[in-house]
């Protein structure tokens, strides 16, 4: 009875069961993105992220290369990746900048989080920029510019540089130029003076923590301390996005929710006649509460199913637009989506339903 | 003991009293018609009879029971299992056939039976039409099948408000033959109308007027009186 008159009623509810498959499909969709994508990126936080980095000792103002060496081979675990820099000030079109020098293919492991816009420099005549620096003189990939200062025996240099790319990361690093360590020590004139070393390690947080103390005994000039910062930075991301893919959830299930009421409250007054006739034909008020919530969460379970395959695919898409990478299914979803559907039609209903009850049978006498 | 005992009811609505010290008892059996002009009270009456509403003072027995004390949960029973009702508007629910409409009645009552759905409307002479929807039916077929959803759990006591206000002659005799003959069967039936010569078919004929009972016409004289 419930699908016969469902069936012959079909506009009306298939704009209710619309909204449901859509709040069903961006439940399900969100929900899978949350769970899939940051895993997927944590593992590349936690596998390619810097966890260790070694600052000049308290009586020294840099690190020799030969120090970092002996620092590197007392380190246990793989080492993913290693990368000097060495900061010096400048000066581009009279404005002062702080420059860096470093090994682009140790960046690309230490700080993976890195966007670049362009091209990573190929040779030493090639330089990123931070976002900050591009905004400030207006430069952008292809744009060649004069970076002068002073070397260390204090002559004034000017070294002219092509922009290959823009690296936005949302941090400091935005307001440096990247150059090759090389590069910066032939326009210093002198070379050996890194001011940080950042490692990629991969280790437990004890075997770490074991290499570190190890080489602040026994290397000279070297501090080495553990840091948390992509960590911390891939828990910020993971509570930004948990809170935002719950504020966007509740909003959602809100709409649809809003939607079905206003559904199936206009179905409850265009049938007023008919819920007064059957009230008149001996129906209570529990039958026909049952009728309404039975069409509800009929409505609420297609909803919800059609909602999780859509969901999928919605996710998926996402996920290959945006992240670049396949996701994969998670079966519990199905079933949880389901019941959510299920649930939020049946409390959409409950307005409308008590509404349907409350019809007087004797209005079928009164010709309305 | 009479199926049908009114008391003495009234029925306010604010300022305007649809009832008024209204008495009337009705024999298993009976045939009674209800006449009146427009707002006399005629519906609303049918409303308390039918167990829809209750009066606002006085006291109906239907088959031993009170009904003006009851509660709404026992007068949807009451009306369920004791009464049928016939509409002038016929009130079929117009995306189920006519089978799914008698059989809703049997839904809400115990369980639908498909079978003696079907013979309810061979009873009045609609079988062949059973798969059809309404607005495949005339105004006269869908009486009839109003009638044998009044008919299908066998009530006490038919309910029959301006069955006829909404058809031509020939259906008008129909619907008249199936009343007739459900009487003949022994049913007991209140039947408003405005038409006399349905009220001659009744053997008593009641006059509402200003919510109170003006006369009482015996048999067949309806068309004659001064109404
Ligand atoms: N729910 C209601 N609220 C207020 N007044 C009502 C209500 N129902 C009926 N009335 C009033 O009660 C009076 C009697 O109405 P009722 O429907 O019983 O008349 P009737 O005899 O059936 O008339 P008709 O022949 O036009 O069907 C009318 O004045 C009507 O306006
Ligand atoms: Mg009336």
């Amino acid at each position: 009875m419930i699908t016969g008159s469902l069936l012959r009623r079909r506009s009306r509810m298939f704009v209710a069961l619309l909204a449901v498959a859509v709040g069903a499909t961006i439940l399900s969709g969100l929900v899978t993105i949350y769970y899939d994508i940051p895993r997927q990126m944590g593992k590349e936080f936690r596998a390619y992220g810097a966890n260790l980095i070694f600052v000049p000792s308290q009586n020294g103002s840099t690190i020799s290369r030969i120090a970092v060496e002996n620092a590197s081979a007392l380190i246990h675990g793989n080492m993913l990746g290693i990368t000097p820099y060495r900061y010096e000030s400048g000066k581009i079109n009279e404005q002062p900048f702080m420059a860096a020098g470093t090994d682009m293919e140790g960046v690309k492991k230490t700080s993976p989080y890195w966007f670049v816009t362009g091209e990573w420099p190929t040779d030493d005549k090639s330089v990123l920029i931070g976002q900050k620096v591009a905004d400030l003189i207006r430069l952008s990939t292809g744009s060649v510019f004069t970076f002068s200062g002073t070397d260390s025996a204090g002559t004034t240099f000017n070294r002219d540089y092509t922009v290959s790319g823009i690296v936005q990361t949302g941090g400091s690093e935005e307001e440096f130029i990247f150059m090759s360590i090389d590069e910066l020590d032939n326009a210093m004139g002198t070379s050996n003076e890194i001011d940080v070393v950042e490692c990629s390690v991969s280790a437990g947080e004890a075997e770490l923590q074991n290499s570190a103390d190890q080489i602040n005994e026994s290397v000279d000039g070297i501090t080495a301390r553990i840091v948390r910062r992509v960590a911390e930075s891939e828990g910020t991301v993971l509570t930004k996005l948990q809170a935002l893919v719950y504020l966007v959830t509740v909003v959602v299930l809100l709409l649809t929710m809003i939607c079905v009421a206003t559904t199936m409250m206009a179905v409850v007054i265009e049938r007023r006649r008919e819920i007064g006739l059957k009230k008149a034909l001996g129906a209570s008020n529990k039958s026909i509460i049952a009728d309404f919530l039975g069409e509800g969460i009929f409505l609420g379970g297609c909803g919800g199913l059609l909602g999780s395959a859509l969901g999928f695919a919605f996710a998926q898409a996402v996920s290959m637009n945006v992240f670049g990478r396949s996701i994969s299914i998670q079966p519990l979803l199905i079933p949880i989506t389901f019941v959510v559907s299920v649930a939020v039609t049946g409390i959409a209903c409950m307005i409308p339903v008590k509404n349907a009850a409350d019809v007087d049978p004797a209005i079928v006498l009164r010709g309305e | 003991m009479n199926l049908l005992e009114i008391k003495d009811i009234s029925k306010i609505y604010g300022s305007v009293a649809a009832l008024q010290n209204v008495s009337l008892s009705v024999e298993q059996g009976e045939w009674l018609a209800i006449m009146g002009p427009s707002g006399s009270g005629k519906s609303t009456m049918m409303n308390i009879i039918g167990c829809m509403d209750k009066p606002t003072g006085g006291s109906v027995f239907l088959d031993g029971v009170d009904i003006s004390k009851e509660s709404a949960k026992n007068l949807t029973i009451m009306r369920r299992d004791k009464i049928g009702l016939i509409f002038q508007q016929f009130h079929l629910i117009n995306y189920l056939t006519a089978l799914e409409n008698v059989m809703v009645a049997q839904y809400y009552h115990s369980l639908p039976d498909e079978k003696e759905a079907l013979a309810a409307l061979e009873r009045v002479g609609l079988k062949d039409r059973a798969k059809h929807l309404p607005s495949q039916l005339s105004g006269g077929e869908q009486q009839r099948v109003c009638i044998a959803r009044a008919l299908i759990n066998y009530p006490m006591l038919i309910l029959a408000d301006e069955p006829t206000g909404n058809l031509d002659e020939t259906n008008e005799k129909i619907v008249l033959d199936i009343l007739t003959q459900l009487h003949k069967e022994g049913s007991t039936i209140i039947v408003v109308t405005h038409d006399p010569e349905v009220a001659d078919e009744a053997q008593r004929t009641v006059v509402l007027e200003h919510g109170r009972v003006a006369r009482i016409v015996k048999g067949n004289n309806v068309k004659g009186a001064d109404i």
